[in-house]
């Protein structure tokens, strides 16, 4: 017979713990830091940059909301990134809508595609939900390829025009088309924070860590996936539709599987499950693809390094070690 | 009397591509009863009750609960007819704190929770019940540790007291006291008999002391079939069921 002592291995990867007083008040305390960090940012560096980091956080994050929290591990998140990149930049271009409308319709548009692809997936467990999430992106991917009077095919959609926010402010400067990314950015943090917290969350956590149990307790697992599937995507869109109107363009690499993949390795970098992971993730990817661009192919033997280390090394992701390290949830 | 009887089977099959794992159970369980299901290992016992909790679909055969066909209903739905069931290894949430654990069951009255927009202090009102119940199975000083820290009795301790948390008009315990040293035993035990009082109670169990003690009814399963029914002292004189323990190689020595 076994004894009394605690046999069971905890959950590999994630580091996630409950959140009492003293880790709400320390969660403000980092909210009101990255609020500063964003005010300061564009004065310490280049503003294209700091918006790219920022949109790929926000994709981080939105991923993170389905594998963290959710348990569900998508590989074909590039698809709502991209087509919602691609909406934004052809509403923006073609029909001439204003920026907010065009990143308001591509994220309408991953939500809707979300809740499709959503549905068809969570069908399946495990493995076989991953894999059915890439084959469906897959899909998304060689549509983009093969309609280029919408996309653009190999070109994509360039030049698009950045507009006036509301039919008023110009954002063809950087630094104010800063704030507005800075502001989305901010306001898909704390959706996410929200939606973690709330009761559904605790639902959805109960799911990631036991789906039987949580079923025997009469909860429609099923239900509650898709939904948080759905945000996941939209958040995902918003991130991806924001991306196309800062660089003034959609292209086929926003829907291939390689995106897919980046924004797992950003999420396990940064540190699965932890709500500020995800941003730190981004901000080392995206800062070694920049940085590093004058390797050239060699980039992409770097980050697999880096991975490899991450893995091995500390599982928990940058954000998971240090949560680890001062024992509250991060 | 039927208006006695909460939960019954007739001729429940499932069939695995051809080997019969459960074959032609008719089971009545009466209500306010602690019925327990015994058998050697392979018996089916685990089956049965995956078929019960809608976990697997029979291959032929009803189910009635309180009147009511469930045979095709979803296992979520049965939890929501009043009939929860807990598992062999012991199923908690392991990185929620134990009050957490719990409160995530008394949730279920608030109906769906699908407020993703909603903070969290939404659920503070349901904290204290949640504190009664820990309390009641024990576990009050360990309310904010994470469940996958608890030890393995407490783990199964933890997993009641949030059964109990949805009131269930009937439970059904699949080996509540598997792989528990004596003390923990006990403790189950006497936690098992305490919320009994106006609940049904199906289990299956190993230990057979626990069996003897608790139960006011017993089923033993061979080979997929009833064997015998009866109150324990009828159930263990009887010599197939001796023979059925014996010739398996007897999982008794529990």
């Amino acid at each position: 017979m076994a004894n009394v002592a605690s046999t069971d291995a905890p959950a590999a990867g994630l580091a996630v713990i409950e959140i009492d007083h003293g880790t709400a008040r320390l969660h403000r305390m980092i909210f009101i830091g990255i609020a500063i960090a964003l005010a300061v940012a564009p004065f310490i560096a280049y503003p294209v940059f700091v918006m790219k980091v920022l949109c790929f956080a926000l994709f981080a994050l939105a991923f993170n909301l389905l594998l963290g929290y959710g348990g569900l591990l998508s590989f074909g998140h590039a698809a709502y990134f991209g087509m919602a990149s691609y909406v934004s930049a052809y509403t923006a271009k073609n029909w001439g809508l204003t920026p907010e409308l065009a990143i308001l319709l591509g994220t309408c548009v991953a939500a809707l595609l979300g809740a499709l692809f959503g549905a068809l997936a969570i069908r399946r467990q495990g493995i076989y939900f991953a894999m059915i999430t890439l084959a469906l992106a897959q899909m998304v991917f060689f549509f983009s390829l093969q309609t280029p009077r919408f996309t653009g095919g190999e070109d994509g959609i360039q030049a698009v025009p950045r507009g006036k926010l509301f039919g008023l402010i110009n954002l063809a400067d950087d630094r104010t088309l800063y704030w507005v990314v800075a502001i989305i950015f901010m306001a898909g943090l704390l959706a996410i924070y929200r939606i973690i917290h709330s009761p559904f969350g605790q639902v959805c956590k109960a799911i990631r860590d036991n789906e039987p149990r949580a079923i025997s307790l009469g909860y429609r697992a099923n239900q509650y996936k898709l939904t948080v599937f759905v945000l996941s995507a939209t958040l995902a869109g918003l991130a991806g539709a924001t991306k196309a109107i800062v660089f003034q363009l959609a292209s086929l690499t926003d829907v291939y599987w390689s995106m897919s993949g980046e924004v797992v390795l950003m999420t396990l970098v940064g540190g699965l499950g932890t709500v500020f992971g995800p941003i730190v993730g981004a901000l080392v990817i995206v800062s070694m693809q920049n940085y590093l661009a004058s390797l050239g192919a060699w980039v992409t033997v770097v980050q697999g390094v880096i991975f490899v280390i991450c893995v091995l090394l500390f599982r928990e992701g940058i954000v998971g070690v240090i949560a680890k390290w001062i024992k509250k949830p991060l | 009397m039927p208006e006695d009887i909460i939960l019954s089977t007739s001729g429940l099959t499932k069939d695995f591509g051809g080997f019969t794992a459960v074959n032609g159970v008719d089971l009545k369980v009466k209500r306010g009863s602690i019925h327990a299901l015994i058998g050697p290992n392979g018996a089916g016992k685990t089956t049965f009750f995956n078929l019960l909790t809608k976990f697997l679909a029979p291959s032929k055969g009803a189910i009635v609960y309180n009147g009511r066909d469930i045979t095709r209903e979803k296992p979520a739905e049965i939890a929501r007819l009043g009939l929860v069931r807990s598992f062999q290894i012991s199923a908690v949430f392991p990185q929620l704190s134990v009050l957490t654990n719990v409160r995530i069951a008394l949730q279920r009255k608030r109906g769906d929770s699908f407020d993703f927009w909603r903070s969290e202090a939404a659920l503070k009102p349901l904290d204290e019940e949640a504190r009664r119940l820990v309390e009641a199975v024990g576990l009050s000083a360990f309310v904010e540790l994470p469940a996958v820290e608890l030890s393995y009795g407490r783990k199964r301790a933890l997993e009641i007291a949030t059964t109990l948390a949805l009131d269930p008009e009937m439970m059904l315990l699949d080996e509540p006291m598997a792989g528990m040293g004596r003390e923990d035993v006990e403790r189950i035990e006497a936690l098992i008999r305490k919320v009994s009082v106006n609940r049904t109670i199906l289990m299956v169990e190993h230990n057979l002391s626990v069996v003897a003690s608790l139960s006011d009814r017993i089923t033993v399963l061979a080979r997929g079939q009833v064997l015998a029914e009866g109150d324990y002292a009828s159930v263990s004189k009887d010599a197939r069921v001796i023979e059925a323990y014996i010739g398996s190689g007897g999982d008794h020595a529990h």
